[in-house]
């Protein structure tokens, strides 16, 4: 397969077309089946985390020293030149100019296409304030694809936080590359954002609401989970509404065999405890397969062949 | 009968004719026009064939850069610039909407990192049920074009 992410920056899931998607996908599962820790020999990757995170900069972490790369940077930015009032484009015109990769989380908006600008090496965005995530999304798209043996045509129902969840979002556009079908089950005031309807509109994407997991779990191939954030609502509103938005085992009693629930993690208590020893939950293993997304993107950006 | 001009003609410089009543003012804030030492003339509300209703702004000896021109497409996409030299049109154009503008607006979005780095911001514009949507190049939040003008 031609290498399109050679050098490429890595900012925004907009900027993949599906042959993008689908040579990422590739190319973990073959890291994942065949182990190759020649494929950053020598090279110094930067894991610059403006602001803290734990599955996210570890898995990158873990992928860069998989991989027999090193790795330069911090965890947050309290202790870095950023503390003093360093603009982020003097900061990543510095560090880009002593490594090979710029791996990056900051809490602004932009902050990765900013930095692509100034950078002398790739650019990987490990999450741009409440915009992307492109990583969360390769790897969630990653896990459906292993659990379900294919992308297309898959019947995908959104549970949660749909308004201010950014992998939700992110997942949704990229799916619509393989002719999902969406049910979106939400309170009101967390409900799918407008904008994005219109873009599924606007592609010829189908999708429903609905209000009940039990009710959608019969007509779905994969329950994606978010957490209903309690400080949202007032206590009484947030105790009327949670148990909604809450997956048990109760629910999945008609569920299709097929059926896989994921999670971007960390859960709190949507998904109930014993969810976790049914046959139906993927969860873990998708948060597994973040090493292996990540090892796939940084080996074909900074491979020509990988 | 002698047709007599409600504002006065000008020599040389610039006339934003069929700009739609109520964008006159805007325009003239947002150019910054009366910050230029140019002498401007301005009809507010004035009898249009097409529009029922218009406002022109007259500039005296003075040219629109490409920003301004672009600027003034997302205010008043139907206007024309008429270039004058010595009372003669010497060249006229209608606007077109760009695809892009940089610099022009702030971005609305307080969390954007455009607000704190050396960068001009930068909007893809494009036309959605009539209205049209500005989305910043780096927050890749969309908004409408009256969001994105009023600030």
């Amino acid at each position: 397969m031609e290498n399109r992410l050679y050098k490429r920056d890595i900012i925004s899931i907009a900027d993949f077309d599906r042959k993008d998607l689908e040579l990422v996908l590739e190319t973990a599962a073959q890291l994942k089946n065949s182990p190759r820790p020649d494929l950053l020999q020598g090279k110094v990757i930067a894991s610059c985390f403006f602001e803290a995170s734990t599955r996210t900069r570890l898995s990158f972490e873990t992928a860069v020293q998989r991989l027999g790369g090193t790795l330069i940077g911090f965890s947050d930015a309290g202790n870095t030149s950023a503390k003093k009032g360093e603009t982020l484009a003097d900061s990543v015109n510095i560090i880009s100019s002593y490594t090979d990769a710029f791996v990056m989380r900051h809490p602004q908006e932009g902050s990765a296409r900013l930095a692509s600008e100034f950078s002398s090496v790739p650019v990987i965005n490990g999450g741009d304030g409440s915009n992307q995530h492109p990583t969360q999304t390769l790897l969630d798209l990653f896990s459906i694809r292993e659990c379900q043996g294919k992308l297309d045509g898959l019947k995908v129902a959104f549970v949660g936080d749909l308004k201010y969840g950014r992998t939700v979002h992110s997942l949704a556009q990229a799916l619509c590359h393989f002719g999902a079908e969406f049910t979106f089950i939400a309170p009101k005031a967390l409900a799918m954002p407008d904008y994005i309807l219109e873009e599924l509109d606007e592609k010829g994407i189908k999708y429903r609401f609905s209000d009940s997991i039990e009710e959608t779990a019969p007509q779905v191939d994969i329950i994606y989970m978010t957490r209903v954030q309690k400080e949202r609502f007032d206590e009484t509103e947030y105790k009327h509404i949670a148990s909604k938005y809450i997956l048990d085992v109760e629910s999945l009693k008609d569920a299709k065999e097929n059926l896989k629930v994921l999670h971007p993690l960390p859960r709190v208590d949507e998904i109930a405890v014993e969810v976790d020893k049914t046959p139906y939950a993927y969860y873990f293993q998708q948060a597994e397969n973040g090493v292996y997304a990540r090892q796939a993107l940084l080996a074909l950006v900074l491979n020509e062949v990988v | 009968m002698r047709k007599k001009l409600q504002v006065e003609a000008i020599c040389q410089g610039t006339v934003i004719d069929h700009i739609p009543a109520g964008q006159g003012i805007k325009i003239l804030d947002r150019l910054r026009l009366l910050d230029s030492n140019a002498s401007i003339t301005v009809g507010f509300n004035l009898p249009s064939k097409d529009q029922g209703h218009k406002d022109i702004i007259k500039v005296t000896s003075r040219k629109f850069t490409e920003q301004e021109a672009n600027q003034l497409a997302l205010f008043a996409p139907s206007a024309t610039i008429n270039v004058i030299d010595n009372y003669e049109v010497v060249d006229k154009f209608k606007m077109a909407l760009p695809e892009s503008l940089q610099g022009a607006f702030t971005c609305p979005n307080s969390n954007c990192i455009t607000h704190n780095e050396p960068v001009d911001t930068h909007f893809y514009l494009r036309e959605h049920n009539g209205d049209v949507r500005l989305k910043c190049k780096y927050c890749e939040k969309s908004f409408s074009k009256d969001i994105v003008a009023e600030l």
